[in-house]
């Protein structure tokens, strides 16, 4: 088993005026390459801060994060910008789409910082929409799509780069039953195909999809079990 | 690189063209800034050479000396009150200064002429032949008097086109008939091409040309043989123009023996000097026709400025979306500054196009000329782009420096 993820003593401590808020506090946790988790916890349990500190959108107060090897903590803006692009995809709640831009747009962009030829780009971001069943919708704009295939849009731009982590903030918040089967199935797919997913839910039948379930409270882990375990 | 940016221009095209209202307020300032600079320096430019064609009309190399007021126990007389200047005077420059060319001397007055049944007032000049060559006439007919005619105090004229007009009917030839001035019947020998207004706006083709000798002894009449209303020179290089203005004055004043801070008795004018002044006047004029286009321009600059920070705005969770999968501060900040310059070249390109149908117009309606110039055009659209750059600065820098989280989080 090869760790992508090992925090250590995570701390995040915020100032909001005078009153200091202590996000995490002393947060440790391993995740190995290829594994499927499910991070839940209450809001204001401190998911959605270790969530930012995971996906390199935010640095840890204090405490070391290593993903992949890479010492993340103290690295500047730009050098997390592209650690972003290469080995992250995000799925937000709220699909996070670009608006009045065509799904095959909104899959390219992260090839577009990566600066590769505008026919490469096509190429990858078609094989991606096609891989989440959207073929002969990349023109669409995100308003002409449902919300489900809006979230398949964002899965697709978010596996592009073929990155080694794949975080899914809530991606089933926004989607009825069924558009919440598919994209839960496309997320285990690819889970098959060795991406490693952390997606971070509040719903207990949507966090059964995966196979190791940490409970975050007042910003330490509450409980990690392994699938093995909850069967027990 | 490249493909980012050409990526990102389809962009901000995209952008402008969904905005279109928008954007199209927003380009007026720099659309009015570049249209007025470019209409401005082009009618500047049509009018300078306007003063060049006229200085050119008056000999571009000529000075024309003319005497100055004297003083007398404290009183002053005014101008050319006493006789200060003569045709040896003349004659002494042409022999001690080797730069002139040539060298005239002329008596003017304001005198009735008659031809048949008509008379007209008009100036009559009593010139040297050298005076004719100096001032760069041209003949529309016939040719100058000469020096033998200057010699016999010959009864010969070269007449004006204004002169013709009120003298002559029209289709009649002048050239060969006989006028009369004071009764003294003189014969035209040419008729002198016309130059239209002199700078000082007075009508150049009013005039009756007469040798200088004729007019002395038969016409004008003098008080003292060989005084002057003025001398002209000429250098045969404009170059050697203010050196030649030095020496005619030390020359002069040696003459006239005026001696340590006594001022001097006569005025020097070249048409370098009233070239000068004109444009001065026009170049004064431009500048501040130019002082309000930059305004424009900068409002309009602050008018872009407006906007891109309303788009920044508008657009936050865009950044953060933008920043989450990837693009460095460099790929926003670079975002935003294309869609800049992109609003200000859209505005110069219009302002351009507004600027030349100005300046034509101006030329159609007004009569004035005007000259567009390449550079002009090119000044003015550049000049655009460093105001969409400058002002778009800020804006793409607040947007590059966003806090990913925060933008994501934006409503």
């Amino acid at each position: 088993m090869v760790p992508l993820i090992v925090c250590e003593d995570l701390w995040k401590v915020y100032r909001v005026g005078d009153v200091e808020v202590q996000a995490l506090r002393g947060l440790s946790l391993t995740i190995n390459e290829g594994e499927f988790v499910a991070i839940m916890g209450t809001s204001g349990s401190g998911k959605s801060t270790l969530m930012n500190i995971l996906g390199c959108l935010d640095q840890p107060s204090t405490g070391r994060y290593r993903l992949g090897g890479v010492e993340v903590e103290g690295l500047h803006p730009d050098q997390l910008a592209e650690i972003r692009n290469q080995r992250i995809g995000f799925v937000f709640q709220s699909f996070n789409l670009i608006p009045r831009t065509s799904a095959l747009e909104n899959t390219q962009l992260p090839l577009l910082y990566r600066g590769l030829s505008l026919k490469e780009q096509r190429t990858l971001a078609s094989a991606a929409l096609e891989r989440v069943g959207l073929n002969g919708r990349e023109h669409h704009t995100p308003t002409q799509l449902s919300g489900g295939q809006q979230q398949r849009v964002a899965i697709a731009r978010a596996l592009v780069t073929s990155p080694s982590l794949l975080l899914a903030d809530e991606p089933t918040g926004n989607l009825d039953t069924r558009s919440s089967d598919e994209i839960m199935a496309i997320l285990e797919e690819l889970n098959r195909d060795g991406i490693t997913v952390i997606l971070v839910t509040h719903e207990i039948d949507i966090a059964a999809h995966a196979a190791r379930e940490i409970v975050i409270k007042d910003g330490q882990v509450l409980s990690d079990r392994t699938a093995q375990g909850r069967n027990s | 690189m490249p493909i980012f940016v050409w990526l990102t221009i389809v962009t901000a095209l995209r952008i402008l063209q969904r905005n279109r209202l928008r954007a199209g307020l927003t380009m007026l300032g720099i659309i009015i800034g570049v249209g007025a600079v470019i209409a401005m320096v082009s009618i500047g430019e049509g009018a300078k050479l306007a003063v060049q064609k006229q200085i050119a009309s008056m000999g571009a190399n000529s000075i024309l000396i003319w005497p100055n007021y004297t003083m007398v126990s404290g009183v002053r007389g005014g101008q050319g009150s006493v006789i200060t200047l003569t045709v040896a005077d003349a004659i002494d420059l042409k022999k001690k200064i080797p730069l002139l060319a040539e060298t005239g001397w002329s008596r003017s007055g304001s005198m009735q002429v008659m031809s048949g049944g008509r008379n007209w007032s008009t100036s009559v000049i009593g010139a040297s032949p050298s005076t004719l060559t100096i001032r760069d006439w041209s003949y529309s007919s016939g040719g100058p008097f000469t020096q033998t005619d200057m010699d016999t105090a010959a009864r010969v004229a070269l007449i004006g086109q204004t002169v013709v007009d009120n003298l002559f009917d029209l289709g009649e030839e002048p050239v060969g008939a006989i006028i009369r001035l004071k009764n003294v019947p003189i014969r035209i020998v040419g008729v002198l091409s016309p130059k239209g207004q002199s700078p000082s706006g007075s009508d150049q083709d009013d005039v009756v040309i007469i040798p200088f000798s004729t007019a002395e002894r038969k016409v004008l009449g003098t008080s003292f043989l060989g005084s002057v209303s003025g001398v002209h020179v000429s250098t045969d290089r404009t170059e050697d123009v203010f050196d030649a203005v030095e020496q005619i004055r030390e020359v002069l004043r040696s003459r006239h023996r005026l001696q340590g801070d006594r001022p001097d008795d006569f005025i020097i004018r070249t048409q370098i000097d009233v070239a000068k002044i004109q444009e001065g006047t026009s170049e004064t004029l431009t500048g501040m026709l130019l002082a309000i286009a930059s305004v424009s321009l900068l409002v309009g600059g602050i008018g872009i400025m407006n906007i891109l920070l309303v788009s920044v705005t508008e657009r936050t969770r865009e950044i953060g979306i933008r920043m989450a999968v990837g693009a460095k501060r460099f790929h926003i900040m670079m975002q935003f500054l294309i869609e800049a310059i992109t609003l200000s070249m859209v505005g110069g390109g219009i302002g351009v196009v507004f600027g030349v149908t100005a300046a034509r117009l101006t030329s159609i309606i007004a009569g004035w000329p005007t000259i567009i110039l390449g550079r002009t055009i090119v000044t003015a659209f550049g000049f655009s782009l460093v105001v969409g750059l400058f002002f778009g600065l800020y804006p793409a820098n607040k947007a590059a420096r966003l806090n990913p989280i925060e933008a994501l989080r934006y409503e």
